[in-house]
């Protein structure tokens, strides 16, 4: 015989009627459900207001868990830095060679940048952090890319900062609780960085992939641009200072260059939350005017 | 009585036990998200979804079909996903779960688990469509590994929760 199936309870018009009303209260609340999930197609800002009030809730479980836990992101490193220690050894010796002349040269060059800007008396204010939190969980089975810090609204950070750590740049805030915010990391498939190539500040876009990489689109057509290229916020846009380290090239795919992150946040302890950057106006329409003129 | 000399025989389990066990499983497998480690890849698979799907599989009658509702929403909270994603998703997969046993009286381990495993992927997949409409924009091919892992481990959970099904009546 068949196993009795739990949606015919036989006669009982009580177990029948009940068995109904759950199929009409969960139709209902798939309803209910879908004009959740478009809300946050429509009007993000009502919908993330909703989910940071639940961040604050919830932030504080990983916080606790975090400092309860070594970091486990390095556990896997640990083991692996065993494997071809030798070999490794010397190439490491090799560049610590070359780095201890590179910075030697940098510390003449900062030398000199400092005496040319005090001669020309240009004024460098240094950006200060708004504040100092840690990346205490991310979301690891959605497609989205998002941590949460454990700052939040109470600490100044609002929506829009960029999070910067001490490699390179995180992400930026999307939604902010009173304790908690969600920072959209720069991997995420929604999010677009403007930045610039070190060496001839030739412009692009670095657009999230979702798995951990980013994909270069380059701005001008004439450039191409090269595994181990280093690139960095350009600024423009505002949001993101210039000079920010984004990201690395690895490899040249058929839709753009690939690269990698300078910052892992697999690795991040600590973030910096910066102010927004507003990119400094342009110069007024008349001064251009007058210089046509000449 | 003495601790170890209950009667083990005509015992009657308490009711809070037998809703709470399997209610506050899944509820864990939600949370699992929060293990304080930051991935920027998306594996871990979705253990809220894969205990409930466990439970459904082990004890039919188990769940009414609106308790996906509130463990769906409980899902939302800590996923990351927009909220009501897995509301709907998890409510959707009770329907189906209930037309496929209208339709397949016997199965086996097997059967249960291609059904299982096809719906978790599926869920995977409208998920990701659901969180690119809302402003992602990551592709397919990055979620195959973590569909694969969950569909892997799935008769994991259903082990796990045959453990707990054991304890819910014994507690």
């Amino acid at each position: 015989m068949a196993p009795p199936s739990p949606r015919r309870p036989g006669f009982s018009r009580r177990a029948q009627y009940g068995i109904f009303a759950s199929y009409v209260i969960a139709v209902a609340g798939a309803g209910f459900a879908l004009l959740l999930v478009l809300t946050a197609r429509f009007d993000p800002n009502g919908h993330s207001a909703l989910q940071s009030i639940l961040a604050d809730m919830t932030s504080p479980i990983s916080s606790a868990a975090r400092s309860a836990l070594a970091s486990t992101g390095d556990v896997g490193e640990s083991i692996g830095a065993y494997f071809d220690a030798a070999s490794k050894n010397k190439a490491m010796a090799k560049e610590l060679a070359a780095s201890k002349r590179k910075l030697i040269e940098a510390d003449v060059v900062r030398q000199e940048n400092r005496r040319l800007k005090q001669m020309l008396g240009l004024k460098t204010d240094a950006i200060q952090p708004i504040t100092r939190a840690a990346l205490v969980s991310s979301t690891g089975s959605s497609s989205r890319r998002y941590a949460t810090l454990s700052a939040g609204a109470s600490d100044g950070v609002a929506n829009g900062q960029p999070v910067v750590g001490p490699d390179g740049l995180v992400g930026r805030v999307v939604s902010v609780g009173r304790v908690s915010a969600r920072v959209l990391l720069i991997v995420d498939g929604g999010n677009v960085t403007p930045v610039k190539r070190t060496t001839d500040s030739a412009p692009a876009l670095a657009i999230g992939t979702g798995d951990g990489r980013l994909i270069l689109r380059p701005l001008t057509s004439d450039v191409q641009f090269k595994p181990g290229d280093i690139f960095v916020t350009s600024g423009s846009g505002g949001i993101y200072r210039p000079g920010i380290s984004v990201a690395r090239a690895i490899d040249r795919g058929r839709e753009g260059t690939k690269a990698r992150p300078m910052a892992d946040p697999a690795r991040l302890d600590y973030a910096e939350v910066e102010p927004i950057y507003q990119t400094p106006p342009p110069p007024a329409p008349s001064q251009i005017g007058e210089a046509k003129e000449d | 009585m003495a601790r170890g000399y209950e009667p083990r025989l005509n015992r009657v389990a308490s009711r809070w036990a037998l809703i709470g066990v399997p209610a506050i499983s899944v509820m864990l497998g939600s949370m699992t998200v929060l293990i304080p480690q930051v991935s920027v890849f998306p594996l871990l698979p979705p253990f809220g979804l894969l205990i409930l799907l466990a439970w459904r599989m082990i004890v039919r009658d188990l769940w009414p079909v609106w308790a996906a509702l509130p463990l769906g929403f409980f899902d939302d909270i800590f996923s990351g996903q927009p909220l009501g994603s897995a509301m709907l998703l998890w409510t959707l997969v009770f329907l189906v779960l209930d037309i496929f046993d209208r339709w397949m009286m016997w199965r086996d381990f097997r059967q249960d688990w291609a059904i299982a495993g096809t719906l978790v992927a599926v869920v995977q997949l409208v998920g990701l469509a659901i969180a690119n409409g809302s402003g992602g924009g990551t592709s397919a091919v990055v979620l195959l590994p973590q569909i694969i892992v969950s569909i892997l481990i799935l008769p994991l959970m259903v082990r796990l929760c045959a453990r707990l099904d054991v304890l819910r009546w014994t507690l």
